[in-house]
């Protein structure tokens, strides 16, 4: 498999990382609307609803809509899932600085719930199959 | 049971500064040789409460810090609420060497971290003489804009939530929990505005380039700690500005990010006491 569906895999797994976590779900409570993760040309669309992941879906998409969008490279995601990420890659605007990820399109929605929205992004962090050197 | 009161005395004072009155709390602990702590941008003084309570420190220096106008117990001055805030280097370098004046200090020591450790710069470069060393903490002679400022202070995005927010990844991931977030609710209590008007100076109107050369690391000795983690003020930034300075220090720090005083301060003695032990030569 090559990184990029790889990175949708484990984003795949974002309800079950996030649904449970009552105190992340909280900080997202004012958040519902969608944003698109992409990883090298592996796009995955994320349904947010008051801080609950709702769905999660690996395109290529055919007009699908979004506020905003992250993207990185495949294996930037997969290093910001290890257990100690190094430096640069531990956060995502880290990674924005480091040129390895940018965000694009309205970027209010993303501004005013930063905390949450990073947190979601950082939970399959030391959950991540293959941050873990699996094959 | 008696209460047990950490050492740190705080006290305000009304200095003029830029013309104006402005009401300081200022808070220090220990006695010796006076040791001057400059805080970040859109934070205040309390980043620096655990080296004003390691005894390994105040057994030798007086540390003192200042919340900046506009920052933590100082207020901003009359007609602030028509105002938008900016700090610039000649403001900066006022206040700084106003609170030594005030405080009547003999050649201080003088740390500063982030715009703290900016304005070391210009102070090593004009001021030399009224500092017998100098510590810049996540220090760098300019830095590139890496994102878009006005974020921090717009009507629907919450400024104190966003200003936290931007800076967490600031923070190494070997922080422990307790300081990482305590160091991020100084950024959540700024006030509206003043992490932005801080970065005016930092952004703005503080590229050093131009002075570095000036630095005479033999009036004033010099160092500049990095964290390992810090993407603003990278390693690679700090070790450009010191190879461009004669006799300037730098030290990476492992598993720090941009504020070791107040990320990890049990890792950050570890690079800091050896500086203060050979100021202490020096001074001695």
């Amino acid at each position: 498999m090559t990184m990029g569906p790889r990175v949708a895999e484990t984003l795949s797994r974002l309800p079950a990382l996030v649904n449970h976590d009552a105190p992340l779900v909280r900080r997202g409570r004012f958040f519902s609307g969608d944003f698109l993760v992409e990883a090298d040309q592996t796009p995955v669309h994320v349904r947010v609803h008051e801080g609950r992941i709702e769905a999660v879906e690996t395109g290529p998409f055919r007009m699908r809509a979004w506020r905003f969008a992250i993207r990185a490279d495949a294996s930037a995601w997969i290093r910001h899932w290890e257990p100690i990420p190094a430096p640069g890659y531990h956060d995502v605007i880290a990674m924005t600085r480091l040129g390895v990820a940018r965000l694009e399109g309205d970027l209010q929605p993303l501004m005013a719930n930063l905390r949450y929205i990073k947190e979601v992004l950082a939970a399959p962090r030391g959950h991540d199959r293959s941050a873990g050197g699996e094959a | 049971m008696a209460i047990e009161f950490e050492p740190i005395t705080g006290r305000y004072a009304t200095l003029t500064l830029d013309g104006r009155a402005c009401r300081l709390f200022i808070e220090e602990a220990g006695q010796g040789i006076p040791l001057l702590c400059l805080h970040t941008a859109g934070s205040d003084s309390r980043q620096y409460r655990h080296l004003m309570t390691d005894p390994a420190v105040t057994d030798h220096f007086r540390v003192i810090a200042f919340d900046l106008p506009w920052h933590g117990k100082s207020t901003p001055p009359a007609g602030f609420h028509d105002e938008e805030y900016r700090l610039t280097t000649a403001t900066y370098t006022e206040a700084v060497l106003a609170v030594a004046d005030a405080l009547e200090l003999e050649r201080p020591a003088l740390i500063g971290c982030s715009m703290g450790g900016r304005i070391v710069l210009h102070l090593a470069a004009h001021h030399a003489d009224r500092f017998r060393a100098l510590i810049g903490v996540e220090c760098a002679d300019h830095q590139t804009s890496w994102y878009d400022t006005t974020w921090l202070h717009r009507s629907d995005v919450h400024g104190g939530e966003v200003c936290a927010a931007m800076v967490s990844g600031l923070v190494a991931p070997q922080s422990p929990e307790e300081y990482r977030w305590e160091t991020l609710w100084g950024y959540m209590q700024s006030g509206p505005g003043v992490f932005k008007g801080d970065l005016y100076f930092y952004r703005e109107d503080s590229d050093f380039r131009d002075r570095t050369p000036l630095i005479d690391t033999s009036r004033c000795p010099l160092w500049l700690l990095t964290g390992e983690y810090d993407y603003s003020c990278t390693p690679e930034d700090t070790e450009r500005t010191a190879a461009g300075i004669v006799g300037a220090e730098a030290v990476i720090m492992k598993e720090q990010g941009h504020f070791p005083m107040s990320e990890n301060p049990a890792k950050f003695r570890e690079y800091l006491l050896p500086v203060l032990e050979r100021i202490r030569a020096v001074t001695d």
